[in-house]
């Protein structure tokens, strides 16, 4: 490293792992062949039911819309190659959860290769607004795991951020996709940190890559040329590629969990993001592919594919030459963080990056847990800075508020303390559960909560109508006795009644009040106690 | 020292004590401790479903039951979770939750299939916490941002048109799991292992 190399922060902890990232980065990007059929996930980012703009048996032509978004938080997506769609259903994809989402499946049409695009758009020239629009319209959400939509995050960072983030670490083992994306298009991809830097309006862009990825360097390096566009280089380490982590690294910043990049004045944006939101302003492309890795000592030729959304994932593994006999776990995503997948007919999704096709040495079955030992280990790797074995414990136990003391919202779930655990605790899955129930029960405080208030709005409410039926009731009472016997007495009395009953009403709201404030302060009381007791 | 002095000592140090009593008690006083009664402690923990499965018109009710001394095992929709805080609040032990009152399930939301409504508000007056919309002899729909899934809407419908749906799609609820028990392990610290049991 030369003197002229900028400052970066170091990270805390992480783990030093085998790359094995050579294997698939022996030849250049393969186009995946098309596949006879495309299962295309249209899931919506909170799950709700997409709004179809195809039905079955239509013909689609490559680049048609398949969901017409209605509101801002939608996610467009559009059928990868011209066919027939043949079903809507929902289809098993390459998730945690494993759920079944719903698909559109195209039987697709080898001989129909035209592709209806959108105009190119002149990002200079076209307002801010159209440049979102445009990303939003093409369905891009973050392809580096997370899976956001990414119009929305440029959306909610407009005004508020000064440094853009071109993540380029890749520091799990085995991926190579963006790093094969750096190798061969860099030039788009920087494009695309141009057209980011001109919708934010932030003054700079910091390249974040890992080390041991000099040819990836090497290509940033001799197509960034704009003053703004500043390449950092960082040892390669596990996990310095999450965002939290390399945004300290490249601008010494420590964001807690309470708090977004964004807020910070920071926007972070994985490599294969940037790259199709520069197709599709610069070229009017929508994502319709991405690349994907497909490595492990089970197939042959490992790769990098292009390959289209809904490409059932067996399909790539055959054209890698997978030997099925030693195949012994599919991880979708890196070793570190990934998921096992059950089968590989699932479809390559947005966020699926990298195909594991592993033998048993390779990645051997997770080993029956033993009591922790208190060696401290994995207080010595976290690269938060967190005490896993004491976070274990409290999750353990369903301590949630003593878990929460202990700064497990800022657990980013890299796995580094499982992975050196001697005595193979999965701590990663005790950290998400508890943090998955803790949401839980959060949710079920503010529920409970405005239910109350509702609840004690509608007592009122009654109280309220039905003094007013005892006052329409004297008030007839007073008019039926006036008619008998005319005297103002009457009359009197009935007002006094009325007014005695709307101070009651108007008493017993206040008390109210007072209680339904009382009782909030109540729960945190507990809480604390709870605390202190343990 | 003379006794003066001792005596001085004293006074100095009882006056110390009064100042600290006061200080303390203005604390107390403010910060609101004492003003919660034992009823709003319990309410608070209990769902607010409102829906009356425990046998009371309303959580308060029932928390003013708990307080009297009834069981803490009557609530459905709070369930397992529900019987372990009051358990822990009140120092009483856990009780399964009485299957009398019902058994816990997910969350429901209240739908009308509003093409078959009547517009006989019967289930505006039922609902506890005003989450229905409409006027005799029109359409009626349920806010769902306010339906707590109570059920007390759908017996009195005259024409059978409101039904009770999850809240959430399977894969709204998914959550991370807890570890499989088998790879979970036996102790969770070595040393803390008991004399005598084998692991
Ligand atoms: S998973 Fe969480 S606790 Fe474990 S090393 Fe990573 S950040 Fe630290
Ligand atoms: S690495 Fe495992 S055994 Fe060691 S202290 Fe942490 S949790 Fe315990
Ligand atoms: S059973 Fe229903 S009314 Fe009774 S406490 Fe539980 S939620 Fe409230
Ligand atoms: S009770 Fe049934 S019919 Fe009557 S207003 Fe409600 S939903 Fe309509």
């Amino acid at each position: 490293m030369n003197s002229m190399q900028p400052k970066t922060w170091s990270m805390a902890g992480g783990i030093q792992l085998a790359a094995n990232k050579q294997q698939s980065l022996q030849g250049p990007i393969r186009t995946a062949l098309l596949p006879p059929q495309l299962i295309v996930p249209v899931t919506q980012p909170d799950y709700s039911q997409p709004q179809l703009c195809v039905q079955v048996g239509e013909r689609v032509q490559k680049g048609q819309p398949l969901v017409c978004v209605l509101s801002a938080q939608g996610l467009a997506a559009h059928a990868p190659a011209a066919g027939i769609v043949t079903a809507i259903t929902t289809h098993a994809v390459p998730t945690a959860s494993g759920l079944p989402e719903l698909c559109v499946v195209i039987d697709t049409d080898a001989a129909d290769t035209s592709w209806h695009k959108l105009p190119p758009l002149d990002y200079m020239q076209s307002d801010i607004d159209t440049v979102i629009q445009r990303v939003a319209e093409s369905g891009i959400s973050g392809l580096g795991g997370a899976g956001f939509p990414a119009h929305q995050k440029l959306r909610s960072s407009l005004g508020k951020v000064d440094t853009l983030i071109l993540n380029a670490a890749e520091c799990e083992p085995y991926l190579t996709a963006d790093e094969a994306l750096l190798r061969e298009r860099a030039m788009d991809v920087l494009d695309g940190c141009l057209i980011l830097l001109r919708i934010t309006g932030a003054s700079r862009c910091l390249i974040g890559i890992e080390d041991n990825k000099p040819q990836a360097l090497a290509a940033l390096r001799s197509h960034a040329g704009d003053p703004r566009l500043h390449i950092r280089v960082i040892p390669a380490k596990y996990p310095s590629g999450a965002d939290r982590l390399l945004i300290h690294a490249l601008t010494g910043t420590a964001i807690p969990a309470s708090t977004l990049p964004i807020d910070c004045g920071v926007l972070c944006h994985n490599v294969g993001t940037v790259f199709a939101i520069a197709r599709a302003v610069l070229h009017g492309e929508p994502l319709l592919s991405r690349i994907t890795t497909i490595t492990g000592a089970a197939v042959q030729q490992p790769a990098n594919y292009e390959a289209l959304i809904g490409t059932p994932i067996r399909e790539l593994l055959l054209q890698s030459a997978v030997d099925t006999t030693r195949l012994s776990q599919l991880v979708c995503g890196g070793p570190m963080m990934g998921t096992a997948l059950a089968n590989a007919d699932l479809p390559v999704t947005r966020t699926a990056n990298c195909i594991i096709a592993a033998t048993e040495p390779e990645l051997p079955l997770p080993q029956p847990a033993q009591a922790c030992i208190r060696c401290g280990f994995c207080a010595e790797v976290c690269p938060v800075q967190l005490l896993p074995q004491q976070l274990y414990w409290f999750a353990r136990n369903r301590e949630h508020a003593r878990a929460l003391a202990h700064n497990l919202a800022d657990c980013i779930e890299c796995g580094a303390c499982a992975h050196v655990c001697p005595s193979h605790i999965p701590l990663v899955q005790y950290y998400r559960a508890t943090k998955a129930e803790i949401a839980e029960a959060n949710d079920k405080q503010q529920r409970a909560h405005h239910w109350k208030l509702r609840f004690d709005a509608h007592q009122q409410r009654k109280a309220v109508e039905k003094v007013a039926e005892e006052q329409r009731r004297a008030e007839r009472a007073v008019l039926a006795s006036q008619k008998q016997q005319s005297g103002t007495a009457a009359t009197l009395s009935a007002r006094d009644a009325v007014a005695a009953a709307l101070a009651r009403v108007q008493a017993k709201k206040a008390a109210g009040d007072k209680l339904a404030s009382g009782s909030v302060a109540s729960s945190n009381v507990a809480d604390d106690n709870k605390d202190s007791r343990s | 020292m003379t006794p003066a002095g001792y005596f001085i000592a004293v006074l100095l140090l009882l006056a110390l004590v009064q100042v600290y009593c006061a200080v303390t008690s203005i604390a107390v006083s403010k910060s609101g401790v004492e003003a919660i009664s034992m009823v709003d402690q319990v309410n608070a923990l209990l769902p607010q479903t409102q829906c009356g499965q425990c046998g009371h018109p309303g959580c308060k009710p029932y928390a003013q039951s708990i307080v009297s001394g009834g069981p803490i095992n009557k609530c459905p929709p709070g369930g397992a979770a529900t019987i372990a805080d009051l358990a822990t609040l009140l120092g009483v032990p856990v009780q399964p939750l009485d299957p009398e009152h019902g058994v816990e399930s997910p969350r429901n939301i209240a739908w009308i299939r509003e093409d078959e409504c009547i517009g006989c508000t019967k289930c505006i007056q039922a609902c506890p916490v005003d989450a229905i919309l409409g006027s005799a002899k029109h359409m009626h729909t349920v806010i769902v941002s306010e339906c707590t899934g109570c059920d007390l809407c759908v017996e009195p419908c005259p024409v059978d048109c409101i039904d009770m749906l999850p809240a959430r799609t399977p894969l709204q609820g998914w959550d991370w799991p807890r570890p499989d028990p088998g790879l979970a392990g036996p102790v969770p610290v070595a040393t803390d292992r008991m004399p005598g049991t084998s692991v």
